[in-house]
């Protein structure tokens, strides 16, 4: 790393840990003005997230939905859009995905699975660039339009698995037709983690890679930076917004897929967990960096994942979690005013 | 018992209107006034859900139901203190902050709310509007509850109040400029947490609604989303606080027009209608949006606006 750099990412990450460690503690008082040990609780929380195999496979699956939705509004953010329509990107992404998937019952389950995917994809990515288009071309509010858009999508996925595509054999639970055992997507060899996890990799690194060390990219972000001199510079800026809006819905889409093809086996209100709007969280938290997503989901995934050993061990209810996690995201997005008033990370520049 | 038949889905609507309502007038009321002073708080959702919960719990604890309706706006005007703070800080982001504090109301009300998700508190009374037709289904749908009253007597102080009143004065102008502001001496910011505040005391008390008069009790499940939706609410409104009377009861109306129809037979799209809302709001924006101009109405120091 260039010592220029050092600075600011010393400061990146010292001022989030901080606000995470002051979350911390207010949260270690709350406990324990509720007469229950802190320390234990984060001890219990370090067990049922991270502490072994088993815990760090619940957290990781946890994590894959929350990577792409996050990248859902990273990616649209690069270029000054701030969208906040993940959910919607998803159940449509999900539902698309089912139906294809239900749909080629005959071939063989790699092009099943390539097509749900790219299925995925298309629907929530075009559910997003229309987002986008509306702000690049109407200057409608890509926030406003994207969640209005969401309960548009919310209302479609019920009115088609409620009606139209409902599966007859699923009566309790309404459900499209399942894709089938073979259609499924698989786990990691010898890990207990399904493919979906790799898909939020990829596209983590590869939207990274895409953002930071292309011309592409770099053009996104003249476009975040300044649409007007964008413009003057002779850079596509509808084109650009779009593609960044197309993308980062297609990643969220692509989440709906991983929730139906390695999760689910079909789409049915299960797939409206919330990823969407945690994904925006993450995002923030990130700071839109792509390559931060995966940290900053893992430690959500995590912190989520240890709910239920919490309610086993101590008690506590279940939404203790949400608690702590609630604490933490408002002291961190709290924090973000602290950038560049400490000396100390400007000396670095020069060292 | 005289039947209905289809003139059963006009009168079904208005009283599900009327029922449903309620707590979409308080939420858009609350947002509005918060918009007004240059601010948009996405965690309304929050905000009501710990209403309920708040409201559910003092209400069983205390045995009246309005100690937990001014219990539900306290706790709700706290959580908007909270995001107003926060969001006084230079950078933050409000919209993060709000979504945050959605994250932070629903969670804190699901972990103090457990131990009344058993329990019978004592629910709002009703208003029997409905006594002089023979017709249940009448009799039904104009059953109010006070509180419904009670948010169009609000909505019609507030719209006074912001055009006739100092406080109103000074709101509307720390969201219009607040470069003006600041130059005729106000603190923004102050203006700005305090009509946060405000909001979410309303927001708060359209939480407790629900959790104690329809659907009425406590329970994880209870919001369908009535404060995120309080957003959309307030720019169909035009931030104009009698029009999210009307706007309240057009997003109630339509929720139930599905299960009105389906009582006669009618099933298909019922989940369509539930998008009626959205797709108006949307409609309302495209037309009137243009990339010269935003919607008019709006705040000008409004992040959504720029």
């Amino acid at each position: 790393m260039r010592f220029d750099r050092l600075g600011p990412a010393v400061e990146a990450l010292a001022i989030p840990i901080a606000a995470l460690a002051a979350a911390m503690l207010l949260f270690g008082v709350f406990m324990a003005l509720l007469r229950q040990d802190p320390f234990e609780v984060y001890a219990l929380i370090w067990k049922g997230g991270f502490a072994s195999g088993f815990s760090w496979q619940n957290t990781l699956s946890r994590a894959a939905p929350l990577i792409l939705t996050a990248l859902c509004v990273a990616l649209p953010a690069q270029t000054g859009l701030m969208v906040i329509g993940g959910e919607g990107a998803l159940v449509l992404g999900g539902l698309c995905a089912a139906v294809v998937g239900h749909a080629l019952a005959g071939a063989s389950p790699l092009e099943v699975k390539i097509a749900m995917a790219l299925a995925g994809m298309a629907a929530g990515g075009a559910w997003i660039a229309a987002a986008g288009a509306l702000r690049q071309y109407r200057g409608v509010n890509e926030t406003i339009s994207s969640l209005l858009l969401t309960y548009i999508a919310i209302a479609l996925f019920n009115h088609f698995v409620e009606g139209p595509l409902r599966d007859p054999a699923s009566l309790n639970k309404p459900s499209t037709a399942p894709i089938g055992e073979a259609n499924m997507l698989g786990q990691f060899p010898g890990l207990d983690v399904h493919w979906g996890l790799g898909f939020g990799f990829l596209f983590c690194i590869a939207t990274y890679v895409l953002v930071r060390h292309t011309t592409w990219g770099f053009a996104l972000r003249v476009v975040g930076g300044n649409p007007r001199a964008a413009r003057l510079a002779g850079l596509p800026v509808g084109a650009l917004v779009l593609g960044a809006c197309f993308l980062g819905g297609a990643a969220a889409g692509l989440a709906g897929m991983v929730e139906v093809a390695a999760v689910h086996g079909s789409a049915n209100a299960s797939l409206m967990a919330g990823y969407g709007y945690a994904g925006i969280l993450v995002a923030f938290i990130a700071r839109q960096n792509p390559i931060a997503v995966l940290p900053v989901a893992i430690l959500l995934g995590g912190i989520s994942a240890s709910g239920s050993m919490l309610q086993r061990r101590l008690d506590l209810p279940d939404a203790t979690v949400l608690v702590l996690e609630g604490v933490a995201f408002l002291l961190i997005l709290a924090s973000e005013t602290l950038y560049g008033r400490f000396k100390i990370f400007k000396s670095m520049v020069t060292a | 018992m005289i039947e209905l038949g289809w003139w059963g889905v006009p009168i079904a609507v208005l009283g599900g209107a009327i029922r449903v309502s309620t707590p979409f007038l308080f939420v858009s009321l609350g947002e509005c006034i918060t918009e007004k002073s240059g601010r948009i708080n996405l965690g309304l959702e929050g905000i009501l859900v710990m209403g309920a919960m708040s409201g559910y719990g003092v209400s069983y604890a205390s045995g009246n139901p309005w100690l937990g309706v001014i219990a539900a706006g306290i706790a709700g005007s706290l959580l908007g203190l909270l995001h107003g703070l926060l969001c006084n800080l230079p950078r933050v982001n409000d919209i993060a902050v709000g979504i945050g504090l959605m994250l932070f109301g629903t969670g804190f009300a699901f972990f103090l709310g457990k131990p009344y998700v058993q329990p019978k508190a004592p629910n709002l009374p009703a208003i029997a509007f409905g006594g002089w037709s023979d017709s249940p289904q009448i009799q039904a749908a104009l059953q109010v509850n006070p509180l419904f009253l009670i948010g169009i007597a609000l909505a019609l102080a507030i719209a006074w109040a912001l055009r006739n009143s100092r406080w109103g004065l000074v709101v509307r102008m720390v969201g219009d400029s607040s470069d003006a502001a600041r130059a005729m001496g106000y603190r923004v910011n102050t203006v700005r947490t305090l009509a946060t505040a405000v909001g979410g005391f309303l927001a708060g008390i359209g939480g407790s609604f629900l959790s104690l008069f329809y659907p009425g009790s406590w329970s994880e499940g209870l919001s369908s989303g009535q404060g995120l939706m309080a957003v959309a609410l307030v720019i169909f409104a035009r931030w104009n606080p009698v029009r999210c009377f009307y706007a309240a009861l057009l997003f109630g109306g339509a929720g139930s027009l599905g299960p009105a129809l389906q009582s006669v037979g009618v099933s298909s799209g019922y989940y369509l209608y539930n998008a009626a809302p959205y797709v108006l709001t949307l409609a309302i924006m495209i037309a009137t949006c243009s990339p010269q101009r935003t919607l008019a109405g709006a705040p000008g120091e409004l992040s959504i606006n720029r």
